[in-house]
């Protein structure tokens, strides 16, 4: 039964080769286009991120803060479920990051007789508490401990940054859902070009006695494989752009694993699905 | 084997179709349907092959009523009932072989039968030799013995045909005519619709059932040749 399907699906591929062809390039372009969408939308992502990995907050301490005490500050504050790591920065080394920073100031500081800067530990958050209300939390919580002069985050920055992240995960969820949409309706209306076409089978099938199962799994076996194909060229295509691109216009990075392998399965589950929808319009049109 | 009971079809757009129709064809019978165009006589053998199902009364063909067969039982009745049509229906891009081989795999017969049914069949209807041929090749008699043919390939019991000499030349006509005779004649009951009323005064020793504006308006078969 099963081994009749794969003959009947490979037999119609080979019967009409330009058919499946148009089938598998139409899907595949359709892909391609929600593939460079993913494409765009994984670099905004990873530079959004990146960016965001600089969220910190630095607590500037008094200049009398004993050894002791700054001990107790930073296992205290590591013990923190939001940080992920943290750094002393002492007075010396402030002058020696403003001086390499700060060049055009570096005379000036060079003629100070002592060193006005603070010391201060600079506080790294998990990715997951990267957002203002984790950044304002873990803040404040530090300004409590009485040999902390001054604590700041960049609260504006850290706030737009979350906001476009934000913005741009809705849009990329609108726009990818209408891409998905327009290419689940593309594909459905290839498959069911490619359904009609066989009109004259399904009903000589229906007339000698062929169940309706039997009908139907060469079609969506012809669907899968189609789609399957579709996927695998939309990949190529996308994978082709980001060669080219990559480089001589934009530092890309190409896709997650998991992202090339569900958009080709998604290729075939879509050409699996629109041939199940278009047979079940045509098996019921057709008793 | 067939019993069409108080049988009403009513098409949303064209309205009543059959009006109170019942009729009885037994084993082995042969009969004809004849009556002018729009008359009825495809919608009961569509009734018949249940493509369609009757608005009211009941219909039922070798142990399956309408009122009680499930959609997914339809096929088993398909092969138990032949069906061929004055537009032949084959599959033009197969071979006259290739389409009887069709109608046996995709009804789940064994690959390794096939050939020899196929021939077999082939030989039946005359034209061993034509089995390469696509349907293009073949005159119109010929197309419509391998619709036979196709008709054929589960031994039905009955054989239902719609206006088959309809698209053929007269020698191509009796030559379809002898065949499905020769069918009828191991057995299978014949049900012919047709408004040849010359093929029908030909042969009348067979029953004929007369159909006007959907209802049966005369019947061979009842002394007073009303019903």
């Amino acid at each position: 039964m099963a081994s009749s399907s794969i003959r009947g699906a490979i037999g119609a591929l080979r019967r009409s080769p330009g058919l499946a062809v148009l089938s598998a390039v139409s899907i595949g372009l359709s892909l391609f286009v929600l593939g460079m969408f993913g494409l765009v939308t994984h670099n905004v992502d990873v530079n959004l991120r990146h960016i965001e990995r600089r969220v910190e907050v630095v607590a500037y301490l008094r200049d009398d803060v004993s050894g002791q005490l700054l001990e107790v500050l930073q296992n205290d504050v590591r013990s923190f479920p939001e940080v992920s790591d943290l750094s002393h920065v002492s007075k010396f080394e402030a002058m020696r990051n403003a001086m390499q920073d700060l060049e055009e100031f570096r005379e000036v500081f060079t003629d100070l007789e002592m060193n006005p800067l603070p010391a201060s530990i600079e506080i790294q958050l998990k990715p997951e508490f990267r957002d203002p209300e984790s950044v304002r939390r873990v803040a404040e919580l530090v300004s409590l401990y009485p040999f902390v002069e001054d604590v700041q985050y960049g609260r504006e920055w850290v706030e737009k940054i979350y906001r476009l992240r934000r913005v741009g995960g809705a849009v990329a969820a609108v726009l990818g859902t209408a891409f998905a949409i327009v290419a689940s309706l593309i594909i459905g209306n290839t498959i069911r070009m490619a359904v009609l076409s066989r009109r004259d089978e399904i009903t000589i099938m229906r007339l000698v006695g062929a169940t309706d199962a039997f009908i139907r799994r060469p079609f969506l076996l012809e669907g899968l494989i189609t789609g399957l194909g579709g996927g695998a060229l939309a990949l190529g295509l996308t994978y082709l752009t980001y060669l080219v691109m990559d480089g001589s216009l934009l530092e890309l990075s190409w896709l997650p694993n998991l992202w090339a392998i569900s958009g080709t399965l998604a290729g075939g589950a879509l050409g699996l699905l629109a041939s199940a929808l278009a047979l079940r319009r045509h098996l019921t049109t057709y008793v | 084997m067939i019993k069409l009971i108080s049988v009403y079809k009513e098409y949303p757009r064209s309205g009543l179709a059959l009006k109170n129709v019942s009729l009885h064809i037994r084993k082995g019978e042969f009969a004809f349907l004849t009556g002018p165009s729009g008359a009825g006589k495809s919608t009961i053998l569509r009734l018949i092959h249940m493509t369609e199902r009757p608005s009211e009364g009941e219909v039922r063909v070798s142990g399956f009523s309408s009122k009680q067969v499930k959609r997914r039982d339809i096929p088993q009745l398909r092969r138990r009932v032949g069906m061929v049509f004055q537009d032949f229906r084959l599959l033009r891009t197969r071979t006259a072989a290739e389409n009887l081989a069709f109608a046996h795999e995709v009804t789940g017969g064994k690959r390794s039968e096939i050939k020899a049914k196929v021939q077999r069949l082939l030989a039946q209807v005359g034209l061993a030799s034509r089995a390469s041929a696509y349907p293009e090749e073949l005159s119109g008699g010929e197309q419509q013995r391998i619709a036979i043919a196709r008709a054929l390939i589960h031994d039905p019991v009955i054989l239902l045909a719609d206006e088959p000499t309809g698209n053929l030349d007269e020698r191509a006509a009796n030559g379809v005519f002898d065949l499905i005779r020769e069918i009828n004649s191991v057995g299978t009951a014949v049900l012919i619709a047709t408004h040849d009323l010359d093929l029908v005064r030909r042969f009348s020793q067979y029953r004929v059932l007369e159909l006007a504006d959907g209802a049966i308006v005369y019947d061979t078969l009842h002394s007073d040749g009303k019903q």
